[in-house]
């Protein structure tokens, strides 16, 4: 770790004090670091004020954040050979800069757009022709291997993405998913020059809408380290609070969505039921379902007082009961349980390679969680969680669902019962951002670990802004999770991952 | 089985009576928009300016609801004096100009084409797409299955196959990605058909506006039949849109 620099979350550093390493130093010290226990948080290219191409690595490992950056040249040796953690990060960089990583086991497209620089395309693609564009799929030979093509319309109101099955038979040896149909070029958009800075919430919040808060957040602290805006402590908590209503509200929903996948229908009623009710509790605070317009630079937008801490306080309690006993009902079904237990098992050995996060981290045995080891806003006044069946299949994903809703219906209380009100910024928010300055923020949104990282310039203008949705780790752990599954196993799986396309898409 | 009907008993029965018993929504829920005429003009303008969205027309004193996001800002700076959002739900519309308002909105179920009534007023099937949609519209359309809501007991539902369905209900600001896969779609529905524009998104690119990767507005690529407003619209917008447009 000596050529690194070690950071904090949310906190900013001067672009100057980043190590500007060598390649081959930088190489070799962030395949250390991936090899031997850390993970990718971010991993980017950028062009710098002179137009030199630079490439910056966030890497976690323990309790400990890292940040290296190298210059970058046209081509370089691909890092994916020796360390799978670094797969999509490589094609993104190919696709957004048109640098080529040499020998890349699987160098296609990730999202389908004209790369950033004008440079030639590394896939041969012609970005005048509409998606699917120029490139091949994974496919396996032989007279009993039939191929299964799927969306990217799907049946059903969900996000659009193409999922390519090699089976024989019922049984799937591969699946390839390839995504980018949502693509808005929301990165663009975020450092797009003269871009009035108060779009940049509204823009944060719908870079994923089931995580608005998720992303919200990790926007809002990165511009509070920029700026040095102090947040108060009621709007900690309130923020605190939207990020586990969030967490409940989608979990809550995924469950009932599992429950249908497996034709288990009381369950799929009650818990999409309840799932309203909470979505209306953020509404309570944010006049939103979604939470859009309740977090800002600062702080929150709208006072949360003692009439809202009050109406939170009275619907857990009235649903908390009736929440358990519908768990109950789903967990201990027979039927269900057989359709969950040894399905779409995702090893932990697989799940480290890829450097799974979030609730598909923590099923298939990697404990960590953001919320603990990186705490943010009121986190450090949240206890940990832990759980109880970590063997990656649909079920340890479903129960630590289950374990989380538990842990956050817990929690919110003891939020609430600090009695801090909590007062709102005003508004049009005027601030400066400091000039050469680096930030990452990690916050662990219901589906995992969201990340923003922001450059900026001298002048204290948004040089770079990087996204990374957690689902940009976990879509490689849904396609491996599908490995000599039965084909018709497939929505149980997608359902228990149940990964954002346009967060992968942006 | 037992636990089954235990939880049967418990949860009950949760269907609104909506729409013959009227639904408030919680006070914050920010829901259609009152543009002051008699605020100072200067107050407006710096609104105007200062609204993410550029949805505010300060010399002709409307909001364009095809493009506010519903963030508040222009509510909080302007402390109520320009804008007020009140908590009425009912904001679909029949054409793209009534959504540009000071406060009123015209009767739905009077503006929507007569045939439409005929044809789709006992049974109406959609096909939903999501093109760029961050999947706040695509969530708060799905609850609309929930028992609460109950969207089924009207007659109408989202199907798989598009050519199964009466029309289409597009979420999103249209990624270029999705472009050609929105118009298959609505090509592989039979005529006579209705297109449905969902959320701000679609209406005019949403949070997404400028973007060189989304088209932005569904309306120049087919042309579109009723409007939903929001940012995601709520459920209720959508139950509302549907049901005064239809039936």
């Amino acid at each position: 770790m000596d050529n690194l620099l070690q950071i904090q979350n949310g906190q900013a550093v001067s672009r100057a004090d980043i190590p500007d390493l060598d390649f081959t130093v930088f190489q070799q010290t962030v395949l250390d670091a991936t090899l031997h226990g850390g993970f990718i948080v971010q991993f980017f290219a950028y062009e710098d004020e002179q137009s030199m191409l630079k490439l910056i690595a966030v890497i976690r490992s323990g309790l400990k954040l890292y940040v290296a950056g190298c210059s970058l040249a046209e081509e370089y040796p691909s890092l994916t050979p020796q360390c799978e953690k670094f797969h999509m990060f490589e094609r993104e960089i190919a696709e957004q800069f048109g640098v080529r990583p040499k020998d890349h086991p699987w160098l296609k497209m990730v999202r389908y757009h004209k790369n950033y620089r004008g440079k030639e395309d590394i896939f041969g693609n012609d970005y005048s022709q509409d998606i699917p564009g120029n490139y091949p799929y994974f496919t396996v030979d032989g007279d009993a291997i039939h191929e299964v093509a799927v969306g990217p319309v799907h049946a059903g109101i969900i996000e659009p993405g193409h999922f390519r099955f090699q089976c024989a038979g019922e049984k799937v040896f591969s699946l390839e998913i390839q995504l980018g149909y949502q693509h808005r070029g929301a990165e663009k958009l975020l450092e797009q020059a003269g871009l009035p800075r108060n779009r940049l919430p509204i823009i944060a919040e719908s870079i994923a809408g089931d995580t608005a808060i998720g992303h919200s957040l990790c926007h809002s602290q990165a511009i509070e380290a920029l700026a040095n805006l102090e947040v108060h402590e009621g709007a900690k908590i309130v923020r605190t609070i939207a990020l586990e209503l969030e967490r409940i509200a989608n979990h809550i929903g995924d469950l009932g969505a599992l429950s249908g996948d497996v034709a288990f229908n009381p369950p799929l009623a009650y818990f999409g039921r309840i799932r309203g009710e909470f979505l209306n509790l953020t509404l309570t605070m944010a006049g939103n379902r979604f939470g859009k317009g309740l977090i800002r630079p600062g702080g929150i937008a709208f006072p949360v007082l003692a009439e809202h801490r009050q109406i939170m306080r009275n619907k857990i309690t009235d649903e908390t009961p009736g929440l358990t006993n519908v768990c109950d009902l789903l967990f201990s079904a027979h039927t269900v349980l057989a359709r969950f237990e040894h399905t779409g098992t995702v090893s932990r050995d697989i799940a480290e390679k890829l450097g799974l996060v979030g609730y598909a981290g923590r099923a298939s045995g990697l404990p960590y969680d953001s919320r603990i080891t990186f705490p943010t806003e009121a986190y450090d006044q949240v206890e940990s969680n832990s759980n109880e069946r970590t063997v990656g299949d649909v079920l340890s994903r479903a129960s630590v669902r289950r374990e989380e809703i538990m842990h956050s219906l817990q929690a919110i209380p003891k939020l609430l019962a600090k009695e801090v009100d909590a007062e709102p910024i005003s508004v049009p928010p005027s601030y400066t951002l400091a000039p050469d300055s680096f930030v990452v923020t990690i916050n662990e949104a219901w589906r995992g670990e969201v990340s923003h990282c922001l450059l900026t310039d001298k002048e204290g203008s948004i040089l770079r802004y990087k996204v990374k949705d957690p689902s940009f780790h976990n879509w490689t752990g849904l396609a491996m999770s599908l490995r000599n599954q039965g084909i018709s196993d497939f929505p149980l799986c997608n359902k228990s991952f149940n990964l954002s396309y346009c967060g992968f898409d942006l | 089985m037992l636990k089954v009907i235990q939880n049967r008993r418990e949860q009950g029965y949760r269907t609104t009576n909506y729409p013959k018993e009227p639904i408030t929504l919680y006070s914050r829920y920010r829901g259609l928009p009152t543009v002051h005429q008699e605020c100072d003009k200067e107050l407006a303008r710096q609104c105007a300016e200062a609204c993410p969205q550029q949805a505010i027309d300060a010399d002709k004193m409307l909001i364009d609801i095809g493009r506010c996001t519903f963030c508040g800002q222009c509510e909080i700076q302007s402390q109520g004096e320009l804008v007020t959002f009140s908590n009425n739900f009912e904001l679909g519309t029949s054409s793209r100009e009534a959504l540009f308002t000071s406060g009123s909105l015209p009767a739905l179920a009077e503006h929507s084409k007569q045939h439409f009534k005929s044809l789709f007023g006992r049974s109406l099937q959609l096909r939903q797409i999501s093109a760029g949609g961050c999947n706040s519209c695509e969530a708060d359309t799905n609850v609309l299955g929930t028992p609460f809501f109950d969207l089924q007991r009207f007659g109408i539902d989202f199907v798989a196959s598009p050519r199964h369905a009466d029309g289409i209900h597009v979420t999103g600001p249209i990624s270029n990605n999705m472009k050609a896969a929105v118009l298959s779609t609505y090509e592989a529905v039979p005529s006579p058909k209705v297109v449905i524009a969902s959320g701000c998104c679609s209406i005019s690119g949403g949070p997404f506006w400028g973007s060189k990767d989304v088209v932005g507005d569904l309306n120049s690529l087919i042309p579109v039949d009723l409007y939903i407003p929001g940012c995601p619209p709520h459920p209720m917008t959508t139950l509302h849109a549907l049901l005064h447009f239809f039936k």
